[in-house]
This record gives structure tokens, C-alpha cells and sequence, in this order.
């Protein structure tokens, strides 16, 4: 049972990771690479304020939430005025940037050593300690952020955000700045990821760099093509496939050697045969 | 009323001077036609005046204000809107939303809390029934027939309050109850007092719509006056028709 519960746990994290990159990706049509940056963000944020400073839960989860916001500010006024596959080599530009930092910045996130310890948190007086109760927190988190996507992709704002993804050029010549938008969603997209790795820090008690490489963004990119770009529920059944599909892995017998490295080929393979025979994924209303 | 005017406007490619100080004048309440032989330089002088490509000389001038420099972001605040030779929607988006994304705010905040959909509503009802495209209203644009397709470029523009209208090839590919259906919105807008700008081919319509002809080639200018003036001249003949 408890192992179902971690499943669910690690499956509702990358949920919201996923809720967070389809926003720019599915509905903005800006292949970022630069997602684990963000995510990273989040759980150092939260490692750090929790282990070394003495902040709550919560509190450290804000001031990841801030800092991405930030970091996500300066990146995205680069990043807002390119689209297509300069976005995309711009932004993965970035994300190796941010890994390098993680990795490099020793007095502040212990380098490669990473951080142990996170705390879980304490709400109401009571430490999450049970996994179950943890899983509560966790959902709960999902649905305020599915609930927060859904308004922001039902709004005039998302039909915007859809037109930039179809033609940004024809819908420049009806009186709207671009780059505003593909800012101001970068900004939200990161906010919500950091949210993903402060509650991933929480749960896990440790965070390295090894977390938050580009390749991680890469895989948060293959949870919405397979659950579908630009839905908002397909993405959270793109997430539980990619959890249950990598426990499954586990069970096939590949020798521990190369157990990973197979995992990412097949991973790889299901991305390139998604891109060949079904591009908007299970639910999803865009083609990449 | 807006008047739209060029002067000595300019673009070249690689040294090919596509149009080549252009001075022309589009008058409030007039349908003013740009015609020519194909690659005569009629559709980026169009993109010029909207801001798709930098003029590289001369100027575009709305009444008094003169500009040297015109972004694509631009020129609704210029009460100008458009269409494209080659048709550009928001393809994976529904025909209405097609619509309502004109209509609403610009600015961020606007449009993430905006609360006059039902107002955006009755007006995307009214322009797509004009192009009775009113029950298509749920479907893809990409799902349209090409001809819908050049329609719902049309209502698009006319969702706009604006006072300049620039159609680019708007009749090609179109069915004769479509072509009538479109001539038909452009009187309206005539009579409205609005300024468009047009390209076409199409003589019969040249003819019937155009209060003044400027007639292109080779990036200049070749002609101009009205349609039945223009149409006779041995050189007009010659340089469109090939003859």
C-alpha cells in the first residue's frame, strides 16, 4: 500500500510539473527546455530555508515560488523575444546554465553533495510524516494548480496564448504585444514548477543537482506529448503513465547496469514514435 | 476617418528593388485597387504599410502622423487591419474563437480577468453570420473549405473597429454566391465611410468595386486612375496581360 501511495505522491508532483510546462509548451507552442531549472529552484529553495535557516514548509515553498518567479523574469525577457527552435536552443541554453549553478554554487547548495535532512512539512501543528497524509497535501496542491490552469487556458488570456502558438505574426497585426504574453506565461510556468520541486524536496528529504539536469526537462516534455498537448487533464494522465511506465521498467529483468540508460531509450523511443503516428498525444487538441 | 497615404515608399530583397518609391493614396469612402502582374510588387507593398516588412525609404502616413517605422503591433492603434494573399488563422483554434480572440482586452491583466463575454459573443455572432459562418462556429478553422477559410479572414477584420481595411487577394478561390457575398461587405464598408485597400485580378471586379486603380510592375508604378481608364492603356495591357 505504501507503495501505491509514493506512486500517487511522485505521480501528482509530476503532475503539476507537467500542468505547469504544458502551459507553454501546449498552449503557447514555446518548446522550453529550460523546466527542471525552475523545479530545481523550488526544491533547493525549500532545502535550504528548511535545513539551514529554519523556515517552515510553506513559507520556504513562497520564496521558491518568488525566486523562480524571478530567475524565470530574467530568463523569460530573453527567451520572449524568439520563438521556434531558437526558443528551444535558447531555452535549453538555460536550463544547462541553471544545472551548472545547482552544481557549482558549494556554499550555497553543497555542490554535488547535494542537500539531506529536508524536513517534512508541519501543518496545524502536525508533520506529515505518514506518506498518506502526505499524498493529501499533495493532491490537494494539484487541484488548487489544475483549478489555476484551467481558469488561465478557459480565459481571453489562454485564447491569446493558443493564437501566439498558431501564428504569432498574425495576431501581432491585431494590436497584441507577444511578448508580454509569452513572458507573463514563462513567469506563471515557473511559479508553478518551483511549487512541483519545493513539495518534491519535502518528500524526498534530499536534493542534488543530478535532479534538475536538462535531460529532466526533456522527460517533463515527454509527460505532456504523451498525455496530450494543450489538455490540461491529459497531462495529468500523461503523468501517471510516465511514473507507472518507469516502475515497470524496474520489473523487466534489464541488468542493473544499463537499468537506466534503457529506461531513457525507451523513453526516447516512445517520444519519436508519439511524434510519428500521434503528435497531440492521447488527449491533446495541438500538434506539435 | 482615416486617409492613408504613402510617399517615395521603398523595399528592396538582395538589391531587387520590390517597390520602388511608391507614392499612393487611399481616401476615406473609397475602394482604391493595387493591380499588377504577379511579382509586380503589389503584396509587400502591403506588408510594408502593416508593418511585415521594415520600409527601407519613404514613409506611410495616417492623416498627419508620418511614420518611418511601422510594427505589426502597431496598427490597430493606426485603425488598420488586414487580410493575407495566403490565408493565416489560428488554425487549431474554433471558428468562433477565431473571432473572439480580436475582440478582447490586449493587455495581460485585461484578458486574463475580462468579464464581457457575452458582449464578445453577440458581436462574433453578428460577423460570422455575415459570412454565414455562424454554424460552423465550433468547428476547426483548419476543417474549413478553402473558401470559408478566405471568409473568416474577412470576418476577422470586420470584428475590428477600424477604419482602414487592406484585402489581399480576398476573392482568389472563392465560389460565385462567396465573391458576391464579399463584394457585398466591401460596399458596406464603403458606404460606412472606411478606406480599403485591394488586390485582386479579377477585372469584372476591378470594374465593379474600384474607385481608383494604381497599377504595379516591376515594383513601380506603372498607371492610375479609374478602372476603365487604367484597363484600356496599351502599356497596362501589356505589362498585366502579358499582350
Amino acid at each position: 500500500m505504501d507503495y501505491i501511495v509514493h506512486l500517487m505522491i511522485i505521480s501528482s508532483i509530476w503532475a503539476i510539473l507537467a500542468l505547469s510546462l504544458n502551459l507553454i509548451v501546449g498552449y503557447t507552442g514555446l518548446v522550453s527546455i529550460a523546466h527542471a531549472a525552475f523545479y530545481g529552484i523550488g526544491a533547493y529553495a525549500t532545502a535550504i530555508l528548511t535545513t539551514s535557516f529554519g523556515f517552515g514548509f510553506a513559507s520556504s515553498l513562497l520564496i521558491g515560488v518568488v525566486v523562480a518567479m524571478g530567475v524565470g523574469l530574467a530568463m523569460g525577457l530573453v527567451l520572449s523575444k524568439f520563438s521556434g527552435d531558437i526558443y528551444m536552443i535558447a531555452s535549453t541554453a538555460f536550463g544547462v546554465i541553471a544545472h551548472n549553478v545547482f552544481l557549482s554554487w558549494d556554499d550555497v547548495t553543497n555542490g554535488a553533495f547535494g542537500i539531506a535532512g529536508v524536513p517534512r512539512p508541519t501543518l496545524f501543528g502536525t508533520t506529515l510524516l505518514e506518506n498518506t497524509h502526505f499524498l493529501l497535501l499533495t493532491l490537494l496542491l494539484l487541484l488548487i494548480i489544475f483549478l489555476l490552469t484551467h481558469i488561465i487556458t478557459k480565459s481571453s488570456f489562454g485564447r491569446v496564448l493558443k493564437s501566439i502558438r498558431e501564428d504569432e505574426t498574425a495576431i501581432q497585426i491585431f494590436g497584441y504585444d507577444t511578448n508580454w504574453f509569452k513572458l507573463a506565461i514563462f513567469v506563471i510556468g515557473a511559479a508553478i514548477a518551483a511549487v512541483a520541486g519545493s513539495i518534491y524536496a519535502s518528500y524526498i528529504s534530499f536534493v542534488d543537482p543530478i535532479g534538475f539536469i536538462v535531460l529532466e526537462a526533456v522527460f517533463i516534455l515527454t509527460v505532456i506529448v504523451i498525455g496530450g498537448l494543450a489538455s490540461n487533464h491529459g497531462v495529468i494522465v500523461g503523468a501517471v503513465i510516465f511514473i507507472l511506465l518507469n516502475e515497470l521498467l524496474r520489473f523487466i529483468g534489464l541488468p542493473d547496469l544499463i537499468a537506466g540508460q534503457m529506461r531513457q531509450v525507451i523513453f526516447g523511443i516512445i517520444l519519436i514514435a508519439l511524434m510519428m503516428y500521434r503528435p497531440q498525444g492521447l488527449f491533446g487538441e495541438y500538434k506539435l | 476617418m482615416t486617409v492613408l497615404r504613402t510617399t517615395d515608399l521603398q523595399k528592396h530583397f538582395q538589391g531587387v528593388h520590390a517597390v520602388d518609391h511608391i507614392s499612393f493614396t487611399f481616401r476615406p469612402g473609397n475602394i482604391t485597387s493595387i493591380i499588377g502582374p504577379n511579382g509586380s510588387g503589389k503584396t509587400t507593398f502591403m506588408n510594408t504599410i502593416s508593418g511585415l516588412h521594415q520600409m527601407d525609404g519613404g514613409a506611410v502616413i495616417f492623416d498627419e502622423h508620418e511614420l518611418t517605422t511601422i510594427l505589426p503591433k502597431n496598427i490597430k492603434n493606426l485603425k488598420m487591419t488586414r487580410t493575407f494573399q495566403h490565408v493565416r488563422l489560428f488554425e487549431q483554434m474554433t471558428v468562433l474563437d477565431n473571432i473572439l480572440v480580436v475582440l478582447t482586452e490586449r493587455n495581460i491583466f485585461g484578458a486574463l480577468f475580462e468579464t464581457h463575454t457575452a458582449d464578445h459573443l453577440k458581436q462574433a455572432e453578428q460577423v460570422l453570420r455575415r459570412v454565414d459562418l455562424w454554424k460552423k462556429r465550433n468547428d476547426l478553422a483548419s476543417n474549413l473549405s478553402y473558401g470559408q477559410r478566405k471568409l473568416l479572414e474577412v470576418a476577422r477584420t470586420l470584428a475590428m473597429d477600424v477604419d482602414i481595411y487592406c484585402f489581399d487577394e480576398p476573392f482568389a478561390g472563392l465560389f460565385p454566391e462567396m465573391k458576391k457575398l464579399l463584394v457585398d461587405i466591401m460596399i458596406e464598408l464603403r458606404k460606412k465611410g472606411k478606406t480599403l485597400a485591394l488586390i485582386t485580378h479579377s477585372m469584372d471586379l476591378i470594374r465593379q468595386l474600384s474607385d481608383h486603380v494604381y497599377v504595379m510592375d516591376a515594383g513601380q508604378l506603372l498607371a492610375e486612375g479609374t478602372a476603365e481608364d487604367v484597363l484600356q492603356r496599351q502599356d497596362v495591357i501589356e505589362a498585366y496581360l502579358g499582350q
